[in-house]
């Protein structure tokens, strides 16, 4: 029974990115692209050499991180469309950590720009979760907000305060801070190239959130609260504490993300760093089935669309926005699934359809009786 | 939109449909003609539902055929269906509370529709000729908010014979009405019926009985009885129904009545839009009892369990359990300290249906040591207690992993029973608990109910089953706006008497009432 259920949301799954795959074809025709050659050069590119797959790993290390807070704060009942801003929060926090105590050893100072940038990011998500759970401010709406005051605070941090006197001196003005002190690196797991620590990080959160949502009464009770939010207050779940938790989650997931992109790649905070991880984290997190075991793999398979789309860009002039549109129609289709396995009208005409094509598939129909 | 032609006949025949695991109709053949009330009886998940989608063109069959008067049709939508006279009401009624009637009508008429003008004065003269024709009194220009349940009940079917159905489809027609408009709905029916053809689909054997011309009764899908409603007994057609004879378990009433457990003084809450909807109300359970609330719905009972539940602020008056008073405590507080809770909305929140069975069992003890151990979930003993419940509940289901909310009504309830039960509370209030759950189920609710009172549970049963309340009631309050308007014990109440004070009218008590009430009681043994 179960394993049937798996087996048919993965073929849905498999149906949608083929959909997906199709529709962004048809742009690609249009730009006057030839789609085979692109697809081609997006799958395998990255991963013909062992820096193009180390590369891929290093993007997929904040996707897999954010993806993880957001899948906590989906799974209870919370849409957190805000983490570009938590990761931007996660960054300056860390990196004002690290520049804080420039003689700190390794063992502190690591460990503490970590935390400050999980502790930042958990703040940023944790407003729009006391707004929801308090005052019945919608998420969406405030996240995004967020998300502008983030940008905004980021900005001007960096082209103020922050800015590296360096740049000032030789007048080049680049808004970027100064470089982290050494001791606050994540270390390099293959030498000569770029991947770090951040990913083991990253699987051992993964570990961590499978266990607090499946295997923890307090996992439950976000889940609960999640998936029937009625039936919570009925069991005497406290719902608006648990929306309050998951977002300090979500948010310090994010933060977190944040604060290992400075200390594990660019080891300063730099303009542009999170390049749209909370936005991407969030189909991550959803083409993962929001859970841990799917969330990673789909992160890696993303990593391989950003490394794959600047490469096309290089080689076939296709322009790596693409993959923007690709996300983009991967998340209209994963939505227009779930509301399609949700209504049994529209399978059962859907398959009437299918059934017409084909006399054969007839036996494939599905549909529950209502 | 034009009839072709009155509808004389429907006639199914070899229907069959099938989905992924399950045969939802097994070479189904009926027939109805005009003039005629065909009853079609059969517990939850029989495939009533589907069937009569199938009808109006929801589903489209695999194999079998529809013929109209002879005339093999084939619907791909409602409107199909409504332009040969076949017209549905469904259980839930399908109208817009902040419209009147007319313009509810003219939703569903396109010929009202021209441009830049909707002909409602020819909606409501359509109502009247409508209303007059087939006597069901509608005042067009009511806003729909106003209606009592009855009132709209009639307002569906009106609709329905506007929009051009002659033979109509009755959903369980009598699932929220009163006994009086239980019992005015069935006589214009009878009376409609001589012009129409109806198809009638109820749980309730004495209605079928009552109205029915014919009876088709399916089980699993398949059609196992057809017959003269008028040569068989309704505990005749339950056993066919069920498969097995169902006997509806009574309260023997032993008179034991423990201490007072729970005290209800002068409770005033306030509702949904801000109004007092208890005022003043007054109650006591004692243990070792059941106390029926018998009530139309909407005068209280919500609101007076969730007061109870901690799910809803009490403005005033007290809920003394034991030592404590319970207004405006936590629902976890309250749930500690002994009080189960069956709710009226059973999807969704008595239970969360994404979860399993075996997670939804837990719902409120997963915090407790039994379950969980420095706050991590004890998978074992959780899986144990779900087999466990699972076999003393009889709750069928695939496997204790399977999402609850894909279960039958029946099922579903036994699950919250199960979780209500086993936590051995000191008192048990459930609402509507057996509301739509077919015959077996409702048999085993009952049984459990009964049997958790001779261990000395207090029990408060909400319900608008007049059956139901006097088979298990040790005593019976009747609730009216907000206020307990008399509360007598189970031997004295009658249908009748129970009926008038259901609608607002204190009964006078007289002697004259009480030979009459005996006899009545006895009719409806």
């Amino acid at each position: 029974m179960n394993r049937q259920k798996v087996i048919y949301s993965g073929a849905i799954i498999l149906a949608v990115t083929l959909i997906a795959a199709l529709l962004v074809a048809l742009v690609l025709f249009a730009i006057g692209a030839s789609p085979l050659a692109t697809y081609k050069t997006i799958l395998t590119g990255p991963l013909s050499d062992l820096f193009g797959v180390t590369e891929v790993l290093v993007r997929s290390v904040p996707l897999m991180l954010v993806a993880l807070g957001i899948a906590i704060s989906f799974r209870s009942g919370i849409l957190n469309i805000g983490a570009e801003g938590q990761i931007q929060m996660g960054v300056i926090a860390s990196t004002a950590m690290a520049l804080a105590m420039p003689h700190a050893p390794k063992a502190i100072l690591l460990p503490a720009a970590l935390m400050a940038g999980a502790l930042a990011g958990a703040v940023w998500g944790g407003i729009a979760g006391w707004l929801k759970a308090k005052l019945q401010v919608n998420e969406i709406l405030s996240t995004v907000m967020l998300n502008y005051i983030a940008a905004q605070v980021y900005t001007f941090l960096l082209r103020g305060p922050m800015l590296d006197p360096n740049e000032l001196e030789t007048g080049s003005g680049t808004p970027q801070s100064m470089r982290l002190p050494e001791m606050a690196f994540l270390d390099t797991l293959v030498p000569g190239t770029r991947i770090h620590m951040g990913l083991i990080l990253a699987l051992v959160a993964a570990l961590l959130v499978w266990m607090l949502l499946w295997k923890t009464t307090l996992g439950y009770r976000m889940r609960t609260a999640g998936a029937g939010a009625k039936a919570a207050r009925y069991a005497g779940i406290p719902v608006e504490r648990y929306l309050i938790v998951a977002m300090l989650m979500a948010g310090g997931f994010a933060g977190l993300a944040g604060a290992v992109e400075v200390s594990g790649v660019h080891h300063r905070a730099i303009e542009g760093i999170s390049s749209g991880y909370g936005f991407a984290g969030i189909v991550v997190a959803l083409f993962g089935a929001l859970h841990p075991g799917g969330i990673v793999p789909s992160a890696v398979f993303f990593g391989i669309l950003l490394i794959g789309a600047d490469m096309t860009q290089r080689s076939a002039s296709v322009p790596a926005n693409m993959v923007l549109v690709l996300q983009g129609v991967i998340i209209l289709s994963i939505v227009s699934a779930q509301s399609f396995l949700r209504n049994p009208y529209a399978q059962e005409r859907f398959f009437r359809w299918f059934a017409r094509l084909s006399p054969s598939a007839r036996k494939a129909g599905k549909g529950t009786p209502s | 939109m034009t009839a072709l032609e009155p509808i004389s006949e429907l006639k199914l025949e070899g229907i069959t449909k099938r989905f992924p695991g399950v045969l939802a109709c097994d070479d189904i053949s009926l027939q109805v003609r005009r003039g005629e009330v065909l009853a079609l009886v059969g517990e939850n998940g029989a495939g009533k539902t589907t069937l009569m989608n199938i009808i109006m063109g929801l589903y489209r069959p695999d194999s079998g055929t529809i013929s109209v008067n002879g005339e093999e049709v084939h619907f791909r939508a409602p409107g199909d269906a409504y332009a040969r006279g076949i017209g549905m009401v469904h259980q839930h009624f399908m109208l817009v509370p902040n419209m009147t009637v007319a313009e509810n009508l003219a939703l569903g008429l396109k010929e009202l529709h021209h441009f830049m003008n909707l002909d409602i004065k020819g909606a409501a003269k359509r109502i009247r000729e409508v209303s007059e024709r087939y006597e069901l009194p509608v005042n067009p220009d009511a806003y729909i908010w106003q209606l009592s349940v009855g009132e709209q009940q009639r307002v569906e079917l009106v609709k329905t014979l506007c929009l051009g159905a002659r033979l109509l489809i009755l959903d369980e027609p009598t699932s929220a009405l009163t006994p009086q408009e239980t019992d005015d709905l069935i006589e214009r029916l009878q009376r409609m019926a001589s012009e129409l053809a109806i198809i009638f689909i109820s749980h309730k054997l004495n209605e079928v009985k009552a109205l029915s011309d014919r009876v088709s009764i399916l089980r699993h899908g398949a059609v196992v009885f057809n017959g003269q409603t008028a040569n068989h007994e309704p505990s005749e057609l339950a056993a066919l129904m069920t498969g097995h004879d169902v006997v509806l378990p009574r309260n023997e009433g032993s008179g034991l009545q423990g201490e007072p457990l729970l005290s209800v003084r002068n409770l005033c809450v306030r509702g949904d839009r801000g109004n007092l909807v208890l005022d003043g109300f007054n109650l006591e359970l004692r243990a070792g009892e059941i106390l029926g609330m018998a009530g139309v719905s909407g005068n209280g009972q919500r609101e007076f369990a969730d007061a109870l539940a901690g799910l809803r602020p009490v403005e005033s008056g007290q809920m003394l359990f034991g030592d404590t008073d319970l207004a405006n405590r936590t629902p976890r507080e309250i749930i500690h300290a002994g009080m189960g809770y069956v709710p009226e909305d059973r999807q969704t929140e008595g239970i969360v249906p994404s979860f399993s069975v075996k997670d939804n069992l837990i719902l409120k003890d997963f915090a407790e040591p039994r379950f969980s151990k420095l706050a991590f979930l004890r998978r074992k003993a959780i899986d144990s207690n779900a087999e466990m419940l699972k076999e003393r509940f009889d709750i069928r289901c695939p496997s204790t992993s399977t999402a609850t909310g894909s279960l039958s009504g029946g099922n579903i309830q036994k699950v919250i029973l199960a979780r209500e039960i086993s936590r051995e509370p000191k008192a048990l209030v459930a609402v509507y608990p057996t509301r739509g759950i077919d015959m077996g189920a409702q048999e085993f609710i009952h049984e459990q109910l009964l049997a958790r009172r001779r261990e000395g549970i207090g029990i408060l049963l909400i319900s608008e089953e007049l059956e139901e309340v006097m088979n298990l009631s040790d005593r019976i309050a009747v609730i009216y706006k907000g206020k307990i308007l008399k509360v007598l014990p189970a031997v004295e109440a009658t249908r009748e008497r129970l009926g008038i004070l259901m609608a607002g009218l204190t009964d006078p008590d007289s002697p004259g009432d009480a030979p009459a009430a005996a006899q009545a009681g006895v009719a409806h043994e």
